[in-house]
């Protein structure tokens, strides 16, 4: 028996859980903000092409539109200008096997609780090394926050007149998980795979920055995060092949034990 | 005297919904010569070129002359009741649902006499009268003739709710509450009595200056409306559609490029998604509803405005994807303004020209406030016009538009 017969017994008899780690794309879930002069990235919108009616009487069926980062998505490297000149950077050419790869899903749900401006740190991660082991080369790290339990998109937003207050990583701690550790990518709960404030960080938006310069992915409005083992779990993320596309929403998936 | 409108009683629900019927609508090509003025609360009739002579009713040629060289003109809207008639009867439905009715005869100053619609507190003949072109519920000039000066409560009167959308004691919709000109049409609409204002509120993480205030105004319920969004649209017109009496399509995207200092369609198709599909979403999810209770007692459904823009008749090229977009609604905004007709529901255009915000920040003024802006909208429901061109702006591109649109899209090539 190979090891994949092996693996859909264990599906089948329950002993793996599939842990599905993405929102509904909905109409009201929110999209990045942009100053309103800068060029939109179009919120999921929906339209009927029948309904059983006399635009068609046999089917149901629908019209969707999005841009290429609405609602779970994944991010290439082409999406960054760090990452614009990389080979196979985009959507269409990045290799398949990336799509599937272990996870370690760091908590900094306490800390992102008290303070919705809170930076991951790379003492954050070296103390959760400690306790669980050393992050693999090529896994996804992935920040729990449970900003995805904000169900209302005022809290998710979180907005004042200074703008987006939601948790990311620090600029230190990106590039030390980049060049230390080899991670495939880093997801958030939030709408970016950067903070809220992270125009102010240096170089602005971090993440983005060091993450796609290397290379490497983003996944961004993750949900269910607090369903995943701190190790042990393995993520699907194949986003759509468009073509030249910088990103895409898609649906990620997790397997765990049960 | 006109005894004050009372806030009608909730709707006896075990009562069938009285349905719209339009008054007379023949006229002849002729005729139809009052709309233009009636539509923006003007008394203009036929004037000879060539020997001065001012008639009514309408007709193809001059009756002192035979002259064909006929101009509308604004009239003097004094003049005299001599005669009156009390209509007790008729065999046309509208009239007979409302009998009785006054209709009398009066001298206007200009010497002409003309046919028009007495105001209950005119005394009987002779009297002093001033005589208004309006809009009838069939969206036909008439004429109607009120007291010499205002007296208490004269909007009240049977007849002039007839011709008029006011927006007291009516149920509100302002689909955008959060521009400085959506939160002035909600302040001008509660104070104008308004019994709800239902206020839209897109996207409901940005909360603009200004947008609290709004929010502490106690007729004032906030929605999450969306006109980009059909789902949303369709929801929320499935909760209160049955109840709006006025929709104030506010909702707008304005970005000031032509076709050369935008690279692709991203803005132009924003602007066209709102300004245009927007109100096409709206119309078809909330105009059902609204034709259905045309008469619906005092507090009918009663008005649909359109926020256009004086670029929808002559494209403003600093600004061209979004004049296109303004086009495009006040083309679509006839066919609502056809379809509403034959219900008594009157579609009211609004053509302003820049407003005085932040995507006009780089031109010059003048430039309507937002507060006039809703005012001048106010005032249109309240006195039944259906177009309207306020302020200076709208009234000098109006007036060259008219004159000469060829010389007009010269002159707004280079402003």
């Amino acid at each position: 028996m190979n090891a994949l017969v092996q693996f859909a017994k264990e599906l089948a008899a329950g002993r793996i859980r599939v842990v599905d780690l993405t929102q509904t794309l909905a109409p009201d879930f929110p999209t990045i903000t942009l100053p309103p002069e800068a060029g939109q990235a179009w919120p999921f919108r929906i339209e009927e092409i029948s309904r059983y009616d006399d635009r068609g009487s046999a089917a149901y069926w629908n019209n969707v539109s999005f841009s290429e980062h609405t609602g779970t998505h994944f991010d290439a490297p082409v999406h960054w200008i760090s990452g614009r000149d990389l080979p196979n950077n985009a959507v269409d050419t990045i290799p398949a096997e990336h799509f599937i790869a272990p996870a370690c899903v760091l908590d900094c749900s306490k800390q992102a609780a008290q303070d919705p401006d809170y930076l991951l740190t790379v003492d954050f991660v070296t103390n959760w090394e400690k306790e669980h082991g050393r992050i693999p080369p090529r896994a996804w790290v992935l920040m729990r926050t449970d900003w995805s339990k904000r169900t209302d998109p005022v809290a998710y937003q979180n907005y004042d007149e200074t703008g987006q207050h939601t948790p990311g990583p620090d600029s230190d701690v990106v590039q030390f998980l980049v060049k230390e550790r080899d991670v495939i990518g880093f997801g958030t709960e939030t709408i970016g795979t950067d903070a809220g404030q992270a125009f102010h960080l240096n170089p602005p938006y971090p993440c983005h920055y060091f993450m796609h310069g290397a290379g490497r992915y983003g996944l961004q409005c993750l949900t269910n995060l607090d369903l995943l083992p701190p190790t042990g779990s393995v993520i699907f993320a194949a986003p759509l092949k468009i073509k030249r596309g910088s990103g895409s929403p898609l649906r990620v998936l997790a397997l765990a034990p049960a | 005297m006109t005894p004050p409108l009372q806030k009608p009683k909730r709707k006896n629900p075990i009562l069938r919904t009285r349905l719209p019927v339009p008054p007379p609508q023949a006229r002849s090509r002729y005729a139809l010569g009052l709309l233009r003025g009636a539509a923006q609360g003007r008394l203009e009739l036929q004037e000879c070129r060539d020997c001065g002579q001012v008639q009514y009713p309408p007709r193809e040629m001059c009756r002192r002359c035979l002259s064909d060289r006929l101009d509308w003109k604004p009239q003097p809207e004094d003049g005299e009741l001599i005669s009156e008639t009390l209509l007790r009867h008729s065999l046309e439905l509208f009239f007979r649902e409302r009998v009785p009715w006054r209709t009398g005869l009066v001298r206007l100053r200009g010497g002409v006499t003309v046919v028009a619609h007495i105001h209950a507190d005119v005394p009987p003949p002779p009297a002093r009268v001033r005589v208004r072109a309006h809009l009838d519920r069939a969206g036909q000039a008439v004429l109607v003739a009120i007291p010499e000066r205002d007296t208490p409560n004269m909007a009240d009167d049977k007849i002039m709710r007839e011709m008029t959308c006011d927006p007291k004691f009516r149920k509100v919709l302002v689909t955008d509450g959060k521009t400085a000109v959506g939160q002035a049409l909600v302040k001008a609409l509660a104070k104008a009595g308004a019994d709800i204002v239902w206020v839209g509120n897109a996207e409901p993480w940005k909360n603009f200056p200004g947008f609290d205030e709004i929010k502490s105004i106690p007729q004032v319920t906030l929605l999450n409306l969306d006109v980009t969004d059909q789902r949303s649209v369709r929801e929320i017109a499935g909760e209160i559609a049955g109840r709006v009496d006025i929709v104030v399509n506010n909702a707008e995207v304005h970005r000031t490029y032509g076709i050369s200092a935008r690279y692709g369609t991203d803005a132009a198709r924003a602007e066209m998604d709102v300004n245009y599909f927007g109100l096409l979403r709206l119309a078809q999810e909330f105009g059902p509803a609204l034709k259905a209770r045309g008469a619906d007692g005092v507090n009918s459904a009663v008005a649909w405005v359109n926020l256009l823009s004086i670029y929808a008749l002559a494209n403003f090229p600093p600004h061209g994807t979004f004049s296109a977009s303004k086009a495009a609604a006040h083309s679509l905004a006839q066919c609502l303004r056809a379809e509403m007709r034959p219900t008594g529901v009157r579609v009211i255009n609004v053509y302003p020209g820049p407003i005085d915000d932040e995507w006009n920040q780089l031109l010059l003024p003048p430039k309507i406030a937002p507060g006039a802006l809703a005012n001048a909208i106010v005032n249109a429901l309240r006195q039944g016009t259906e177009d309207v061109y306020p302020g200076d702006v709208a009234q000098d591109w109006l007036a060259r538009w008219r004159d000469n649109p060829k010389a007009l899209e010269v002159e707004a090539s280079n402003p």
